[in-house]
């Protein structure tokens, strides 16, 4: 059916004076309710502050209660007082971040040479993470440097990031840097 | 930024410069658009027309890398026509300062100059800067000519500097037309008026360069001369580029600090007494707040949320468990990845970013990163940095390096506080759970730590002993107990609650407890409550604070972070002090005290920020009280209601040893005022100011991946990279989406018409851009909003290229990064690379 935007309002008019079956050929009115119920009956909400440029826009996430307790929808928080509502495309996206099926569910290895991953668990991966740190860091370990000043670090261990992490994640992944030794401390604020 | 989004619409002339506002943070237009609704000017200058130029009254072009030839113009043109607020200028900053005899400026050099050495290290060259001291008194303050008549004080000075700016030479630099330049310079000059306020909004297009620090400084002595610093609607506001760079800055996710802006300790300084007396300034000036004397306090309790009860008076705080830098070395991003180009560093982590991608000079990255023995890759998702090993043109048999990569959660399946540009630290709140088997950043580095704890504990239980016996040969290198253990076993690591991270511990100790029962000021505080905020902290161990600048965000009073109330502050102008928590005391507007004068009145009576409301008698004040914004220091004003100085009177710029803002700076590497420089690769033959061609303090690098071609026929178009809104960075968290990626979906170069006529390019086909680095396969996006430049006698074409691609994704596996082209060479001052300036050639395929 071709219908002209006149077309359409007449249509539609219709719909909403009270007809249950439109000349549509469908009824509009069960789906609006369903797509509320959503948000309203099912969902959790939380705020959160965009995670993309540091403009801080407030959105409201809704999370299922129901099923697989995934997000729902993502949008611009009215109530915040810098954005008040409003989003940019990245931030309206936001909910194609997390619900994204090409996202890293479990750790994975990569061995020498080889040309491959393989998935292993979380308590495998970070107990050989814990013995290289230290098998490298134990090798390296320079108490005084070459003018004979104490100095108790190793520069063979390097760290980047990260301005992603949130203030608490960064001041404890700090500490555990500087008390490994390392001096080779960077980050997304360099560049 | 000294002040913060919301405070944009305060402005009566917002200049964007160096950023691009409008695509890469386009809710701070918001704000913008109601300034100009009030009757704002709004300039933008920048290389392209850019969509935040379409928003312009006034818009005009330079070439890349030139912006302080015409910030410079701006300076001399405000000197010239008197258009410097003279009250603010006196009284506010040091342009009555005395300069030492020492200091010269010769043929594009300063004194006390001393040209590098080959093979000792990247810089190029250095400074003496004690030639440009200033000249003091016998108790040490700085003289003055507040007539500012002296050949030698600062104001006289910055003008012979700036003589040399006159329009015709900018214009010739810049290729901004004379006209534009005069343009610029009127509207924007005219906010030195007082009551009047303008703003700067700047970005990544300043600090990318060789002389990228010099380029903010220039326009934080505009903002000086004009009396736009501590004002509603004006400031220096750097936009920053992620949604916590400013908290990860704060808490020194870098080599050269500690958290809170401490710095990192130097080899000689082997004592913390040692430590503390280097970085503790001392004023002898009664009016001279000087913030950083309080230096030990925020150094001790820093100590003390490091090692809580091991750390002692005695043993110095546990100071020497924590590593030194070498007194002259430098442990940078450059220098990471140059030593490990030089197969030096043998572990890596890269924690949350993409280096593969995001640093310059990616080809030399990604070489380094196959000379590593492991890395530890945590992301979203799969990145070029973690699957480097099977990139482009890698062979995965030859790579040695074991690569471990961890799945991280995504922002909102977790709980803690991020920190805006605008210093706002906000709290966000779990949705879903993790996706999957991924995990908060926080637990992987718990429990990461908690295993490195367990090796190095002597006292292992007797199960782990077995099992590693067991493993014959790697038992031997894997033995419990280790090199150095002490900062491991004595490191406080209480911030789980049931196994799992807990931010809300973490955030406590980053704000800091009483450790025993203290009275400060006839007040009794508890052991084990917290700190109200960092005044009270204390150097002899009995507070703790992580990071002292937050110490006032989670109190006995809850979190302040989390705070929703969206009532004003009685002045109205946007500060919200009940929405969210800002550092430092919840401080919204940075220097606050130079928005009044000397009497504590404001200088602009309708959008004022603080307001000395002290009782008065015989036309002198006699209490103090403060309105408005949490005032830069609760001290009396300068002067009373009758004009007298006050003895006990603050000068307004607390964090400066003598209390004035810094129109000369004599702590940079590069100068104590700004001068133009063209960049490492450039264009033009000659530099029309001076002698010297490049920053001679730049840092540059030598390995074989480090090559660099000015006025080289072979690459004759200036490049830069930039964003657009649909992608973030190296787009490792934008790329996998299919929206965005619908919206942006490949790489591209853009270019002018007239470039695109001369090398017979079309719209919209696949094109080679190349450097003395690398070459990148981009779509041809031919515009109008790159013009020819014409720059003393020749024509200048510029081109630039997004930096948000790599091969991972899109699948296709086509889209690459324009850091293979950009070069890792940069700023002396922050080792920044200069990504906003360099030479390419464009080609057709």
């Amino acid at each position: 059916m071709d219908l002209n935007r006149r077309e359409f309002i007449q249509v539609t008019s219709a719909t909403a004076a009270g007809l249950a079956v439109s000349t549509l050929g469908f009824d509009l009115m069960p789906v609006k309710a369903h797509a509320q119920m959503l948000k309203t009956k099912y969902a959790k909400e939380t705020t959160t502050i965009c995670c993309y440029c540091a403009v801080g826009c407030g959105a409201i996430v809704h999370t299922s209660q129901r099923g697989d307790g995934r997000v729902i929808n993502i949008e611009g928080d009215p109530d915040h007082v810098i954005n008040r509502g409003a989003l940019c495309p990245k931030g309206g996206s936001m909910k194609q971040l997390v619900e994204n099926e090409n996202r890293l569910t479990r750790p994975m290895y990569r061995a020498p040479f080889s040309d491959e991953w393989q998935a292993v668990s979380w308590d495998w991966a970070l107990e050989h993470i814990a013995q290289k740190i230290k098998a490298t860091r134990d090798a390296t370990f320079e108490t005084k440097n070459s003018k004979g000043q104490v100095v108790n670090r190793t520069t063979a261990i390097a760290s980047v990031g990260s301005a992603a992490m949130d203030n608490e994640e960064c001041w404890t992944y700090q500490a555990m840097l500087r008390a490994l030794g390392l001096v080779y401390i960077e980050h997304q604020a360099r560049i | 930024m000294t002040n913060h989004w919301i405070d944009l619409k305060n402005s009566d002339c917002i200049l964007i410069m160096g950023s691009n506002a409008a695509e890469n943070h386009p809710i701070s237009f918001k704000y913008v658009t109601e300034a100009m609704r009030n009757g704002a000017k709004l300039i933008s200058v920048d290389p392209r027309f850019t969509k935040t130029s379409s928003k312009a009254d006034i818009y005009t072009a330079l070439r890349s890398g030139t912006d302080i030839a015409f910030l410079g113009g701006m300076i001399k043109y405000i000197l010239d026509n008197n258009l410097y607020n003279k009250d603010y200028t006196v009284e506010y900053t040091n342009a009555s300062f005395i300069v030492g005899k020492d200091f010269t400026f010769e043929n594009g050099l300063f004194s006390g100059y001393t040209k590098g050495k080959e093979g000792q290290g990247p810089s190029t060259g250095s400074y003496d800067k004690a030639k440009w001291a200033f000249e003091v008194d016998e108790k040490g303050i700085p003289k003055m000519d507040k007539t500012l008549q002296d050949p030698r004080c600062v104001f006289q000075l910055m003008k012979k500097h700036y003589e040399r700016y006159t329009p015709d030479v900018v214009s010739t630099i810049t290729g901004t037309s004379q006209e534009d330049l005069l343009t610029v310079y009127k509207t924007y000059s005219a906010t030195g008026e007082t009551g009047k306020a303008g703003t700067i909004m700047y970005a990544m297009g300043w600090t990318q360069h060789t002389v990228g620090t010099q380029m903010i400084r220039t326009m934080c002595m505009i903002q000086l001369l004009l009396g736009n610093m501590g004002v509603a609607g004006g400031g220096v506001n750097a936009l920053r580029g992620e949604s916590n760079v400013q908290g990860s800055t704060d808490h020194a996710l870098l080599w050269h600090l500690w958290p809170g802006y401490l710095k990192g300790p130097k080899a000689s300084q082997d004592t913390l007494t040692a430590y503390n007396t280097k970085w503790t300034p001392k004023s002898s000036d009664p009016q001279s707040v000087n913030w950083w004397q309080n230096y030990p306090k925020y150094a001790v309790s820093m100590l003390k949320s490091f090692f809580g009860d091991k750390a002692t008076k005695e043993n110095d705080f546990g100071y020497s468990w924590l590593p030194k830098a070498d007194d002259t070395g430098s442990y940078s991003w450059f220098d990471i990845f140059d030593a490990m180009y030089k197969e030096k560093i043998k572990g890596f982590f890269s924690w949350g970013q993409n280096p593969a991608c995001s640093g310059s000079n990616s080809g030399k990255t990604r070489q380094a990163l196959e000379k590593l023995e492991w890395l530890v890759n945590v992301n979203l998702f799969d990145n070029e940095t973690g699957s480097f090993w099977r990139g482009p043109g890698v062979d995965p048999k030859k790579v040695k390096t074991e690569v471990f990569m961890l799945p991280a959660a995504v922002s909102v399946e977790k709980e803690g506080s991020i920190i805006n540009s605008g210093r706002w630290m906000q709290w966000r709140y779990q949705g879903p759970k993790p996706m999957g088997d991924s995990r908060p950043d926080g637990d992987i580095i718990m429990e990461l730590f908690n295993k490195i704890k367990e090796l190095y504990h002597k006292d292992a239980p007797v199960a782990n002993k077995g099992k590693n016996n067991k493993k014959g040969k790697k038992s031997n290198q894997n033995s419990k107990g280790g090199v150095f253990p002490e900062p491991i076993l004595n490191l406080k690591w209480d911030y789980e609650t049931n196994g799992a991270y807990d931010p809300h511990k973490a955030a406590k100790e980053i704000n800091g407890y009483f450790l025993n029962d203290v009275t400060i000021k006839d007040k009794q505080y508890k052991k084990g409550t917290l700190v109200p905020n960092f005044t009270m902290l204390q150097a002899d161990g009995s507070t703790s604070s992580g990071c002292w600048v937050y110490c006032n965000s989670y109190t006995e009073d809850g979190n302040m972070a989390a705070r929703r109330d969206t009532q004003d502050a009685p002045n109205n102008i946007g500060l919200y002090p009940k929405f969210a928590w800002a550092w430092p005391l919840n401080r919204r507007i940075l220097y606050n005290r130079a928005s009044m004068n000397p009497k504590g009145e404001p200088w602009n009576k309708d959008k004022w920020v603080v307001k000395f409301a002290g009782e008065q008698k015989d036309g002198k004040w006699t209490t103090t009280k403060w309105e408005g914004d949490i005032p830069d220091g609760p001290a009396f004003p300068l002067q009373n209601p009758d004009g007298t100085k006050r003895e006990d009177g603050k000068n307004p710029f607390i964090m400066q040893k003598d209390g004035y803002g810094q129109i000369y700076g004599p702590g940079l590497a590069d100068g104590p005022f700004p001068e133009h420089y063209e960049p490492l690769e450039c264009p033009v033959e000659k530099n029309y100011l001076s002698p010297q061609m490049v920053n001679p303090t730049a840092v540059v690098y030598s390995t074989d991946q480090d090559s660099h071609a000015t006025c080289d026929p072979r690459f004759p178009f200036v490049g830069t990279t930039y964003r657009v809104c649909e992608h973030w960075q190296t787009g490792l968290m934008t790329r996998p989406q299919s929206w965005l990626m619908e919206l942006q979906p490949q790489m591209f170069v853009e270019m002018s018409e007239e470039l695109a006529a001369l090398r017979g390019i079309k719209n919209g086909e696949r094109v080679k851009v190349s450097s003395a680095r690398g070459e990148v396969k981009c779509t041809a996006m031919v515009t109008k909003r790159f013009k020819p430049f014409k720059i003393g006698n020749g024509i200048v074409h510029q081109v630039g290229v997004p930096w948000h691609f790599g091969w991972r994704w899109p699948d296709s596996g086509a889209e690459e990064s324009a850091n293979l082209l950009t070069p890792s060479a940069g700023d002396p001052n922050t080792r920044i690379p200069e990504t906003k300036a360099f030479m390419v050639n464009v080609t057709k395929l």
